[in-house]
């Protein structure tokens, strides 16, 4: 057994940490915030010029290919510094829907540009009520004339205002039964109206509705895609969680540093036995946490698909509730400075609450791994 | 022992619920029951309301214009108005000063100041807490340098609530730096206008303006503006800390979010039912429930022996720490029951807050704002750490 990261990952992980300490500031994320974009596309192509965005494209497309402990690396390190780019989002979970669904031409059409940032891809498949399960699909596609006829909603897709192809989820009833289908769509189609907005945590993402969208039958990519979009989604999860984990132990550094600075009572309050044993909780769930993530990314790596279910979602529910339990604390003991929206903590806390609610949420998670036993 | 309302108290509770359908404006109350904060033209609008009615401050004695209502029916009122949907009444003038003016105040502040708390004419902020003062308020550094007739004041005061629409406020200042930190500390009554302020609002975690910075550059204050004697302002802002303790568990405002939390739980659905229908959050709802129910009983409690004790104790403490708990409790139970719908986000207008323009349910936006916004009350008005402290001490010190 060894839980360490290998000489590769780790030089991932240098590589992530030089373009965040270069590209990000003390207040990257939050200036990003405020632009229209939401985030930075000088910041996007740096991240292509270190290799990042070839991460998850396989070799033969020139990419890394450095799989979900290589993915893990990084997403943790842009989690601690809160990055908005749509890392998670494009260069994890679109690059990897295309890389295992696409056909050759889709492949060779959209992996070399993904990878080059001269392009943004998300999947939009969860519709607002659940969790991230390949087979809750209630969009639906209809085959008519050699055309595919799309109809229905995705609920907040992030970064799809950005994007310059989604990737849509819909149910093909079969006279054999119900099948997921996965297809390629260009933002600007008529059909497809997006409503974008920002997020509690500052980024921007869009619920997005189709109405008789048509799309040439090569559209589609590949045949029954439920196994391997499965594997898609459990990816995402594991690097939410990664990224989650990043801003978890960042937080935790946050409120040591300050507890030892604040001086209250004529001693800095980090003296007081109370908060000291509130940290020590807060440490211990950042240390499940990471225990959790580590195993969330092995599962992606190596597990049977119905073990990998339930292992994502103990996963989840793990760092989910630390991200509940040391948000707040960590908010309780900066006090006023913890409420306040212009100081760090705010945010982290923000983040914190998204990654609870993305990819299923906790009291989700907790259902469906009880339905496991 | 009888738990039960008299009928008298009863009857009280009825004629608020009749001036309540009669006088809640519906604007204000369709905001407030669909859980979105009051806007501060609700909280001027609903204090003249009151004011007409002869219910500016149901809990002040009658000589200065109250209804001297026992410690019961005042929590009936807060019960009816919280879960009616009105707006809170400003803290500050109503609960906070209007006490320690009738206790401490000479005759002319009593005259000049009492009724214009009462017909809601000044909006009074409280000025105790600073960058470096908080949990150890009485390190408060801003100080008051006698000049004549004037205190001059300089310094800096922090988390302000409201302060940018005030007109006055009361505030602890240091008027004797030599003696020990609780003895040169003096209560003096400021004018929001006096030239040397300025004023910086903050945004909380829910980006509502909600709380402010302020700094006194020479302010010149009357020193008929001080309360009671010099240096004893540390008295006046116990006494005062002591006196806000009937409405400290928030009953009524928990009620309120509880009965919506029943509400769009029956309405949002995850997985296909209606999340009240899912057998794991029904029993967390159930739980929270019940603690609202201990918490009531355990305000009524209190307050009915408070007049017989002669010691002190520690209720007050008791009740900020599980009333404010509870209320977290249900604003994250609230955020649950809509999942990743909690996402979409837009701030609240201060004005009149209303449900931006966003997709999915029309309750998301106020809820995760509600949820982001209440972090503070474990904070404000002595944390809850300074409470367990305060309880501590008394279990074992005395
Ligand atoms: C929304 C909001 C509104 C407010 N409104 C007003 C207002 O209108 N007027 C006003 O004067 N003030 C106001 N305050 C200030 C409030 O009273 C202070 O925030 C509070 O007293 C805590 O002080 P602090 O923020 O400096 O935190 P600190 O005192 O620095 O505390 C930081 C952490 O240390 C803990 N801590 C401190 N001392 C101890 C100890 N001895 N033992 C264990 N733990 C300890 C605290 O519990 C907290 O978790 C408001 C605050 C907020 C957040």
């Amino acid at each position: 057994m060894d839980f360490s990261f290998s000489d590769e990952q780790g030089m991932l992980m240098d590589a992530a940490r030089r373009l965040v300490t270069d590209q990000y500031g003390r207040d990257g994320a939050r200036q990003r915030a405020a632009t229209a974009d939401g985030y930075s596309r000088a910041t996007w192509s740096e991240f292509a010029r270190l290799g990042l965005l070839a991460l998850n494209v396989p070799e033969e497309h020139g990419g890394l290919d450095a799989g979900p402990i290589g993915t893990l690396a990084v997403c943790f390190v842009l989690g601690e510094a809160l990055v908005v780019e749509p890392f998670l989002s494009s260069a994890v979970l679109a690059t990897l829907a295309i890389a295992r669904l696409g056909s050759p031409e889709q492949r060779l059409q959209w992996l070399p540009r993904l990878a080059a940032g001269e392009a943004i891809a998300v999947l939009a498949h969860e519709e607002g009520d659940g969790g991230p399960v390949a087979t809750a699909v209630r969009t639906v596609a209809v085959a008519d004339g050699g055309e595919w006829v799309l109809d229905g909603c995705k609920s907040v897709v992030y970064h799809a205002p950005a994007a310059d192809l989604l990737l849509v989820t819909a149910r093909i009833d079969a006279p054999t039964g119900a099948q997921t289908a996965l297809f390629a769509v260009p933002p600007d189609a008529a059909g497809v109206a997006l409503q974008p907005y920002v997020t509690v945590d500052g980024q921007r993402a869009a619920d997005i509705s189709l109405h008789q969208l048509r799309l040439p039958s090569s559209a589609r990519m590949g045949a029954e895609v439920g196994a391997d979009l499965q594997a898609v989604l459990d990816q995402g999860l594991a690097a939410l969680c990664a990224e989650t984990l990043g801003a978890l132990e960042r937080l935790m550094r946050m409120t040591l540093d300050y507890t030892r600075e604040r001086v209250q009572f004529g001693v800095p309050i980090a003296r007081f036995q109370a908060l000291q044993h509130r940290m020590a909780e807060m440490a211990t769930h950042l240390e499940f946490a990471r225990s959790m993530t580590y195993l969330a990314a092995s599962q992606c790596v190596a597990g049977e698909p119905a073990g990998r279910a339930a292992a994502l979602s103990a996963a989840k529910v793990i760092v989910g509730q630390a991200a509940r339990f040391v948000g707040q604390q960590a908010v309780q003991l900066h006090g006023g400075m913890g409420v306040a929206d212009e100081y760090g903590v705010s945010h982290y806390f923000k983040r914190l609450l998204a990654a609870e609610c993305r990819f299923g949420a906790t009291a989700w998670h907790l259902t469906r791994y009880a339905g496991t036993l | 022992m009888d738990l039960n309302y008299s009928a008298a108290d009863l009857q009280w509770r009825d004629e608020v619920r009749r001036f309540l359908d009669a006088s809640l404006p519906a604007d204000t109350r369709g905001r407030l029951l669909e859980g979105l904060p009051a806007g501060v033209e609700d909280i001027r609008r609903w204090q003249r309301t009151l004011y007409a009615h002869g219910w500016g401050a149901v809990a002040w004695p009658e000589r200065f214009g109250g209804l001297g209502l026992s410690k019961v029916r005042q929590h009936l009122f807060e019960l009816e108005c919280a879960t009616a949907g009105a707006p809170p009444q400003l803290p500050f003038g109503l609960k906070m000063l209007g006490p320690v003016l009738m206790q401490f105040g000479n005759p002319t502040q009593q005259q000049y100041f009492l009724p214009r708390i009462l017909s809601g004419e000044h909006w009074w902020c409280q000025g105790y807490s600073e960058p470096g003062a908080g949990s150890d308020l009485a390190s408060l550094k801003t100080r008051a340098v006698l000049d004549g007739e004037h205190y001059v004041v300089n310094g800096q005061k922090a988390w302000n609530t409201l302060g940018q629409h005030a007109d006055w406020m009361f505030c602890l200042v240091r008027t004797d730096a030599a003696a020990k930190p609780q003895r040169g500390i003096s209560f003096l009554l400021i004018d929001m206008r006096s030239p040397g302020i300025s004023v910086r609002p903050t945004k909380l975690l829910d980006g509502t303006p909600e709380v402010n910075e302020i700094w006194f550059e020479n302010v010149r204050v009357p020193v008929a503006q001080r309360v009671g004697e010099e240096n004893q302002g540390w008295t006046y802002a116990k006494f005062l800390l002591e006196h806000e303790r009937t409405s400290i568990a928030g009953v009524g405002v928990a009620r309120r979010a509880m009965a919506h939390l029943r509400r769009v739980a029956a309405v949002h659905s995850q997985g296909g039912r209606a999340m009240i229908e899912d057998p794991l959050f029904r029993a967390r709802v159930a739980q929270l429930d019940i603690e609202l129910t201990a918490l009531e009983i355990t305000n009524l409690r209190m307050i009915s022996q408070e007049a017989s004790k002669t010691a002190p104790t520690p209720d007050a403490s008791i009740l900020k720490i599980r009333g404010s708990q509870i209320q977290q409790a249900i604003s994250e139970l609230l955020l649950e029951t809509i999942g990743i719908r909690a996402l979409p986000f837009a701030e609240l207008p201060a004005q009149a807050p209303a449900s931006p323009a966003l997709p999915g349910p029309v309750h998301a936006a106020g809820l995760t704002a509600n949820y982001l916004n209440l972090r503070k009350l474990s904070i404000f008005g002595g944390s809850n750490e300074i409470q367990k402290n305060i309880i501590a001490h008394m279990l074992l010190d005395s």
